[in-house]
């Protein structure tokens, strides 16, 4: 049966220092990153003493194949000599290999996150702020929101998603390498040029997904090298005889709160659909990833793709098809699982994405980064007079991600807002109340300096004796603000709070 | 297989509210072109001097 799909996307930023020719990307984030922790840019009265992440329930080396994993393949590793901190909203915000990364907290739907990735978003437009004072005069350290250095390199933004654990990971494979390779064509973000070797600008001028060519294998372990479609990863976070937490690295950074709904939106609801059985005419694809990098190529949107019964379909055709399966189960199952409103906002969006992108794609450049960029691009062409080899389409291409208000294309591209910059500046600092986010965060508010160390499951308190408490937190479900939220405010002191906890 | 798409496109008044109602920003004909034109002067203001530079300097290491 479907659990609630409580989701929370992870970004990597890329990361530049402008003014400087000698400079470091893990001292720039390690600087950017304290900067902010450390300081009181946006108003924040109390943003959280740095509060270090606490690692003893990571294993990203877990593999959901079980003994089936390849026995040389390679986990990701775990650096924990990094600058890591907890926020008080509940978020991670810490140096992950050479990239400032932000973890939302956990939210208990595709909408809730569209707010947190937004507010993720003025984090780190206030931390370069923060870093600036720093920085010797003329220098300023430069975020972008995208994936890839549009030289080979990508870095990534992964979305997780609550799972039963009864539902057999063999099972997920196919509907989420079908919905992966297929969401692509409202879900990218754009990018000009390929990437890919054999492939010249003049054969991809422009194409829908900044990652997308960067994946060479269905499905494992990897998130650096060899990425695979479905990455296999097996670290819940939460009761892993209960949950599975499905980690995605398959998909693009968005600056459409639009797409993020949608990405997070469509895969939430079809991921429940799964596990309520409601699966019931499967589509699998041929060759998946040579058609993620077509699906990628295609600006017409018309390319057959080859399924494993030797039929062709669109990428729009096999989106209506899994939206109608999902409208099947929505009709018999409700929206419970997704979130009751944001489960209806999702279908709408998606059916009139979808018939967008059909009879006029331009009519829905206000939801779709790829289509927005390419409108400022064929605009800025037509101005110029100038080509795809103009170097300043690629300037401009990257300046769509800038996150500074005042540079970013995107900020002025038309991109229809969901949520109010208000309550995005308000989700900086304060959790999401319907999930188990909303104990970390006000423990964080109220008991900072009690607070040893944290992480998704666990907080771990001094209460000024030996040893320290650890109290956990295994059901994502729990913690909330109808849980603890008078508990938490009737606590003068941690002690009192870990035994009215009864911890 | 047409035939079976033709089903599982939207209802015809879903397909109107579409036109109708399509997503803030959309306008039609000449105040689209003047949107545009204002958006084109405003990047032609904020965009990075320099374009060569700037994206051969733009290199990241690897991520996730």
């Amino acid at each position: 049966m479907a659990v609630n799909k409580i989701v929370g996307i992870e970004t990597e930023y890329g990361i530049m220092v402008r003014g400087s020719a000698d400079w470091n990307p893990v001292s720039a984030s390690s600087l950017l990153i304290n900067s902010y922790v450390g300081s009181d840019v946006g108003s924040v009265e109390d943003r959280t003493a740095p509060v270090a992440w606490d690692f003893i329930d990571e294993s990203p080396g877990a593999d959901a194949r079980d003994a089936l994993a390849p026995e040389f393949a390679m986990p990701p590793e775990v650096e924990t000599h990094l600058v890591n901190a907890v926020l008080t909203n509940g978020a991670r915000y810490y140096v992950d290999h050479a990239h400032p990364e932000l973890s939302t907290p956990e939210c208990r739907d595709a909408l809730s996150l569209v707010l947190f990735d937004r507010a993720a978003d003025l984090i780190l437009a206030d931390s370069m702020i923060a870093a600036a004072d720093a920085l010797p005069p003329g220098q300023e350290v430069v975020i972008y929101k995208d994936n890839s250095d549009r030289k080979g390199n990508s870095y990534g933004c992964h979305e997780n998603y609550l799972l039963d654990r009864n539902l057999p990971f063999g099972q997920i494979i196919g509907l989420a390498t079908t919905h992966f390779v297929t969401r692509q064509i409202y879900t990218g973000s754009g990018k000009v040029g390929s990437e890919l070797p054999g492939f010249t600008a003049r054969d991809v001028p422009y194409q829908l997904t900044q990652r997308a060519e960067h994946f060479e294998e269905e499905v494992g372990l990897e998130t650096t090298l060899k990425r695979p479609i479905v990455n296999t990863r097996d670290e819940p976070h939460a009761d892993s005889n209960k949950y599975r937490r499905l980690h995605v690295i398959a998909g693009d950074a968005n600056m459409s709160q639009t797409a993020t709904l949608l990405k997070v939106g469509t895969s939430s609801i079809l991921f429940a659909m799964l596990e309520d059985g409601a699966y019931d005419m499967p589509i699998l694809l041929d060759q998946p990833v040579d058609t993620m990098h077509a699906v990628s190529h295609d600006l017409s949107l018309k390319a057959p793709l080859t399924l494993d019964d030797g039929s062709t379909a669109t990428a729009i055709e096999i989106q209506w098809r899994l939206l109608e399966q999902a409208r099947s189960w929505a009709d018999r199952h409700g929206l419970e699982a997704v979130g009751e409103e944001c489960g209806k906002l999702v279908f709408e969006r998606w059916e009139r994405v979808l018939a967008g992108l059909e009879s006029d794609p331009k009519s829905v450049a206000p939801w779709v980064d790829w289509l927005a960029k390419q409108r400022l691009l064929e605009g800025f062409m037509d101005r110029h007079g100038c080509d795809w080899d103009d170097s300043r389409l690629r300037a401009l291409d990257l300046q769509y991600h800038d996150l500074r208000p005042a540079k970013s294309l995107a900020a002025r591209a038309g991109l229809e807002q969901l949520v109010s910059d208000d309550d995005a500046r308000v989700a900086t600092t304060e959790p999401p109340a319907d999930t188990r986010a909303f104990f970390r965060g006000r423990c964080l508010q109220k008991f900072a300096d009690n607070i040893v160390a944290a992480n998704w499951d666990s907080i771990v308190f001094d209460v000024g004796e030996d040893p320290l408490r650890r109290v956990p937190m295994l059901e994502p479900n729990r913690g909330t603000a109808s849980h603890v939220a008078a508990i938490l405010e009737e606590s003068a002191s941690v002690a009192e709070l870990l035994d009215k906890l009864g911890a | 297989m047409a035939e079976r798409e033709q089903k599982r496109k939207p209802r015809p008044e879903t397909e109107e509210e579409v036109v109708e109602d399509v997503p803030a920003g959309s306008e039609s004909g000449d105040a689209l072109k003047a949107e545009l034109d204002d958006l084109l002067d405003e990047i032609d203001d904020v965009l990075e001097t320099n374009a060569e530079d700037f994206v051969k300097s733009y290199i990241q290491k690897g991520g996730q």
